[in-house]
């Protein structure tokens, strides 16, 4: 999550689901929430239960979290940044932020270099655009005459100054303060920035681009304004409706401007949540499934930067100031874990063995690097790309082009079963014949056959027991890759060949136990844990890591969460009692030192007092600390250098002031370089840096706002199979977003698979208004076929008043949802939705544009031909 | 004042026994730690589902299926907005309903408005209609006051099923007997919460003894009129005559609702009776037409 890490330091909801509950407001955009977390959602009835919060949530779709709401905002699919540009506008000319948070806390008076342009001065464009690059040179948005590291792994963007005066910008954050402007009035300080660039963004643009009627929209203004500040707090809930655009991550930074100027970060019920799919993909980014980090968020080795050897890489990569500069001892503790005493201390910690990336291998590319036979061989573990990637007709044209695939899997699932079963092969477009591919099917275990961690939404590590063995021949992930990895080593154990030195010097002795030999999974998370070196005495916190060799350390964030040799945090459960505090300390173990709430030195005013009795939670005990030299104290773990005085300067004049010693007394966002949240992100982020509103890649308009189209960065590969359509194509004249259902799971294998779940939605089904219904001449439950320059599905037409067409600059839109949880394996099934979709992605993340794309819409159905050939019976139930 | 109020998340029970007798399975009673209700013979239990805090998840029509090994009905799309189960029936012994009411709604009333859902099930009746036509005695009252059908009695008669005033109980087409919910009977023997509550996850299926609920209940009607929800009312709840909720000779409804319009919207009788209570005014009213008729005829007769 680049967003909220470029933001506030780390890319994690800041928040806890729990603390939703103590929220006045709860703003919910870009989320489903009651469908597709409704457990998370009790919180938030809980807030309107106790607290009278208002619930407000603008989406395209009337949903089942609309239904729970106060107000409900309807918003044309992808135009989200349009009305979170307006919220700040409203907060800035109403005056309405909250001035001694912001002041002291966020980077708002901060002066950024001259050369400066923001978008509405170039009209869609940032100073530093390098159209031959199709790219931007970072420096003119820098603070003036620094060279400031991102929060995040990547903490460098491209730019175009020198190396050497580079290295002179960068060394100068811990020589001095930033330069700052306490009175705002300086024309390049981030507030009048803030205010030119987003002075366009009236309550009439708003409803002019989202639709939203500008009554609504200020209503939301108020409420929101109304509900914050150092008596009031509200939360804001986010999920994948923001992050599937091509400006999905500026989506949630405007998310995460709004609440930094309202006073909402670091404090009780406010934040944002950012509410994560799968049980554990934040476990996911943080012990990273990613082809760009290293566990902990460390950035991965490119062989596109300085990232020869190990020195040149810490170098290059450590900030000088904030806590980030203990960058090397994570990587060293890491280096550590991985290869053991096959490491030299004196030399390069086997830095080499790490493969260095050379550009973007995530899954978008991939499936097209397979489609053109740069890849040719593909492990899928609980993946079903299929179904669940984009544009699927191609991919199911490009696996067979793949020497061998693995599938670990509950059920057979459509990317196993496609050579056989698939639209393709019924239309003869396949032929199973012709498919080379050796696939392995490899039965996997659930949840309840294996004993391990999730990591939830909240940053919460739950270890779970195992219930009962799994049948036949399911393993467990662990079992299954710890048993690779050793079958590796043995093969590899007399090579002399250097390039088969990693795998012969990974540590790899994790113990085994039972019949089928399934490896430890709590001395994984000791691992992941870290421990003394060569000792292995299980390591509390990771302040006692060091660069030195004689910690290792699986993932950095972790530490903590098997802080004993004989105690599993994770496994605890104790909660607090309901008169509180609440932040249930007891309960399992939260990244990063078991924090529930992060920023939370923000909870306190620049004093150190809280900001209101209401909304008491950390602050500054002058008595405090074991030695009654001052503590900040509070229900929580403190999210700062516990000893650390409000009124602590750093001393510049003794010389630089490294790491923490260069951030202030009242500087919560320890992670970032000058300690303060980014209302103006100077690196880090690939399309600017403030929130611009940009047109989806596919759109029915022209964008209202700027000449430039749709975002100048985002990632596309346009290409005859995977082709775009033009803006306003008349041939794709509708909206249509794609979406998740309460009774589906992704990809749909555990739920499509169970009769009580698949008779829920039993059918794929496209929701279409009364209004364009009745333009198609559709009735409720007739066939419709949908169509795009990549595909066409078809399913059974749900017509609805929860959609509604909008008006879009004078212009009728009309938009179509589709849940694409569909396939033909299991009992509920019907045409893979996600055929519609293109390969197109956000320029940070390469995540898809699924939530708003253009399509075509008629009666009738598809004539497949007759060949019968695969054809799975599908239920007709009427 | 201390730090702010963070709402209870977990059960007072739960607490009190920490972490290790939890996973050392050394508590006594699952539903003291998901429901913290101790579970006795005796005592009245029931469900309050409480339509406000819906969401219309289905997590109970699983659990109760996944529980009592129920098979999926017919696999179809309906049409009816997400209503894919249609109705209770032998195999699906919670049903939500989906009431669309969108309009062009911007602004709505504080919990679950324009799109009504709602979680039905057997109401386990003070006064059970299907009890009373029940033949055999396959049919009885537990000592929770619930309402069960003892399978190897049933004869499948059906006599039941018309008597429910509810459409509740219906025969199973396997087997040719009257199927519907147990207020998860084996459950509560085993001192377990019944799977639909403990599953919802908003509280909207609350589970306790009944006269507890009713407190609960009535509190939470008076704090959504002080919201503004004027329109909220107990349906199944005695002593309201008048009220769309109240019950006539039905008495007590053991699984009652909250709801926030009319009992037709969510396709519940209005008023509804016991079949049992129609037998007498009507048996009157033949006499009587049967009287009335031989007396005209009587007069007819000694006219000529």
């Amino acid at each position: 999550m680049p967003s909220l890490g470029a933001t506030f330091g780390r890319g994690a909801a800041t928040t806890t689901q729990w603390d939703l509950a103590n929220a006045d407001c709860v703003v919910i955009m870009g989320s489903n929430m009651a469908e597709n977390h409704p457990i998370a959602f009790r919180f938030v009835l809980q807030a309107k239960e106790h607290n009278h919060a208002t619930i407000i949530h603008a989406d395209p779709r009337f949903t089942r979290t609309t239904a729970l709401a106060d107000i409900y905002a309807p918003i044309r699919a992808g135009s989200d940044i349009a009305f979170l540009g307006g919220l700040i506008n409203y907060i800035l000319e109403n005056d309405r932020w909250f001035k001694d948070y912001v002041l002291n806390y966020t980077n708002i008076s901060t002066i950024i270099e001259g050369e400066f342009k923001d978008a509405s001065q170039l009209d869609g464009y940032f100073s530093g655009w390098e159209a031959d690059k199709l790219d931007y040179a970072t420096d003119s948005w820098q603070y003036e005459g620094l060279d400031v590291p991102a929060t995040i792994a990547e903490h460098y963007s491209h730019e175009s100054s020198g190396p050497e005066q580079r290295e002179q910008k960068k060394a100068k954050m811990a020589q001095g303060p930033v330069p700052r402007d306490p009175t705002l009035q300086n024309p390049n300080c981030v507030y009048q920035i803030l205010r030119r660039q987003y002075a366009q963004y009236t309550p009439e643009v708003v409803e002019r681009v989202t639709g939203c009627p500008r009554e609504t929209f200020l209503k939301v203004a108020q409420t929101i304004c109304d509900n914050s500040g150092p008596d009031k707090t509200t939360a804001w809930c986010y999920a994948v409706g923001w992050t599937h655009h091509t400006t999905g991550v500026q989506m949630i930074r405007a998310a995460a401007i709004i609440q930094t100027l309202l006073g909402n970060i670091g404090r009780p019920g406010g934040g944002i949540m950012a509410l994560r799919g799968h049980s554990s993909i934040q476990g996911s980014t943080d012990v990273p499934t990613l082809y760009n980090m290293l566990p902990g968020y460390l950035t991965q080795p490119s062989a596109r930067k300085p990232h020869g050897s190990l020195q040149e890489y810490l170098k290059f990569e450590a900030p000088d100031t904030g806590w980030w500069h203990n960058f090397p001892k994570y990587v060293v503790s890491m280096l550590r874990a991985w290869y053991g005493d096959t490491v030299d201390p004196a030399g390069d910690w086997n830095y080499g063995f790490i493969p260095k990336i050379i550009g973007d291998h995530s899954q978008l590319p991939m499936m097209l690097a397979i489609r053109d036979g740069t890849i040719r061989g593909l492990l899928l573990i609980g993946q079903n790309p299929v179904v669940g990637g984009h544009n699927t007709h191609m991919i199911r044209k490009a696996l067979p082009n793949l020497e061998w695939m693995v599938i670990r899997e509950i059920f057979e699932n459509e990317t196993a079963s496609y050579w056989y079963r698939s639209p393709e092969v019924q239309a003869r477009e396949l032929r199973p014949e012709d498919i080379k591919t050796e696939i392995f099917l490899m039965p996997a275990s659930m949840p309840g056959e294996k004993e391990g961690t999730f990591t939830n939404t909240h940053r919460l590590v739950q270890w779970h027991d195992k219930v009962v063995e799994g049948p036949g021949d399911c393993r467990s992930d662990s079992w299954f890759f710890f048993h690779l990895g050793r079958r590796l080593k043995e093969l590899y154990a007399d090579s002399k060949d250097p390039k088969d030195q990693p795998i012969q010097a990974l540590t790899w002795d994790y113990p085994t136990s039972g019949p089928t030999q399934e490896p430890s999974a709590e001395a994984i998370l000791r691992e992941i844990n870290g421990y003394t070196w060569p000792a292995r005495e299980q390591i509390a916190d990771f302040k006692d890591l060091k660069d030195d060799g004689t910690t290792a350390c699986g993932v950095w964030i972790y530490t903590g969460v098997y802080p004993k040799n004989d105690h599993n945090q994770a496994r605890s459960r104790k909660a607090d009692p309901p008169d509180g505090p609440g932040t249930h300390l007891g309960w399992a173990f939260a990244w990063p030192s078991n924090r529930r709430i992060m920023y939370n030195r923000a909870s306190a005013d620049p004093s150190g007092k809280p900001w209101s009795e209401r909304k008491k939670y950390m602050y500054w005990d002058p008595q405090g600390g074991p030695e009654k030299k001052g503590a900040w104290v509070g229900p929580d773990q403190p999210d700062f250098s516990t000893e650390k005085s409000p009124d602590y300067e750093p001393d510049f004049s003794k010389g630089p002031q490294m790491g923490m010693d260069a951030l202030d007394g009242k500087s919560p966002f320890i992670m970032s370089a000058d300690g303060k949240a980014w209302l103006f992100a100077p690196s880090g982020l690939k399309d600017g840096p403030l929130p611009t509103h940009y047109e989806p890649v596919e759109s029915p308009v022209q964008n209202p706002m700027y000449k430039r189209q749709d975002s100048p960065v985002a990632k596309k590969w346009e290409r005859p199979d995977n082709p775009y359509h033009a803006v306003g194509d008349p041939n794709y004249p509708y909206v249509i977003t794609t979406y998740r259902l309460t009774e589906h799971h992704s990809g749909g294998i555990p739920t499509r698979m169970v009769p009580s779940t698949a008779e829920l939605q039993p059918e794929a089904f496209a929701e279409l208004s009364h209004e364009l219904a009745f333009e198609l001449g559709v009735q409720n439950l007739d066939w419709v076929v949908v169509s795009t320059a990549r595909g066409e599905v078809e399913a059974k037409a749900l017509v609805t008043e929860r959609m509604r067409p909008l008006t879009i600059d004078g212009k009728r839109v009309h938009q179509v949802g589709m849940p694409w949880h569909f396939g033909w394996e299991g009992y509920a099934t019907g045409d893979v939705v996600n055929t519609l979709s293109s390969i197109v992605g956000d320029p940070n993340t390469t995540i898809h544009e699924g939530k708003a794309f253009t399509c075509n819409v008629r009666k009738g159905r598809l004539d497949r031909g007759d060949t019968g050939v695969g054809r799975v019976e599908r239920g007709e139930g009427n | 004042m201390s730090a702010p109020v963070f709402p209870a998340a977990v059960p007072r029970r739960a607490v009190e026994l920490g972490s290790e007798t939890v996973l050392g399975g050394m508590f006594r009673d699952e539903a003291e730690l998901t429901a913290d209700v101790h579970v006795a013979p005796g005592t009245k239990f029931g469900f309050f589902t409480d339509t406000t805090l819906c969401i219309g998840c289905k997590a109970c029509e699983v659990a109760c299926k996944e529980w009592n090994v129920l098979p999926a009905d017919n696999i179809g799309l309906t049409g009816n907005s997400y209503d894919n189960t249609g109705a209770l029936s032998a195999t699906t012994w919670r049903h939500v309903a989906f009431v669309e009411q969108v309009g062009g709604a911007t602004t709505m009333q504080a919990f679950q408005s324009n799109w009504l859902m709602m979680s039905d099930v057997c109401k386990h009746c003070a006064r059970a209609g299907c009890l009373e036509a029940c033949p055999t005695g396959a049919l009885f009252r537990t000592e929770y006051g619930t309402v069960v059908v003892q399978q190897d009695i049933c004869n499948g008669c059906g006599y039941c099923v018309p008597a429910c005033p509810f459409g509740v109980v219906e025969l199973g087409i396997e087997d040719g007997h009257a199927h519907k919910c147990t207020l998860c009977y084996d459950r509560l023997k085993g001192g377990l919460e019944p799977a639909c509550a403990k599953s919802c996850p908003t509280n909207s299926i609350q589970f306790a003894p009944l006269d507890e609920l009713h407190e609960r209940a009535r509190d939470r009607v008076a704090d959504l009129h002080s919201r503004g929800v004027e329109s909220a009312y107990l349906y199944g709840v005695e002593g309201q005559d008048g009220s769309p909720g109240s019950t006539g000779g039905i008495g007590d409804l053991h699984a009652f609702f909250l709801l926030t319009d009319r009992p037709e919207v969510y396709n519940l009788p209005s008023r509804p009776t016991l079949p049992s209570r129609r037998v007498f005014p009507g048996l009157v009213r033949g006499l009587a037409t049967m009287a009335g008729v031989a007396l005209a005829a009587a007069v007819l007769f000694r006219a000529d």
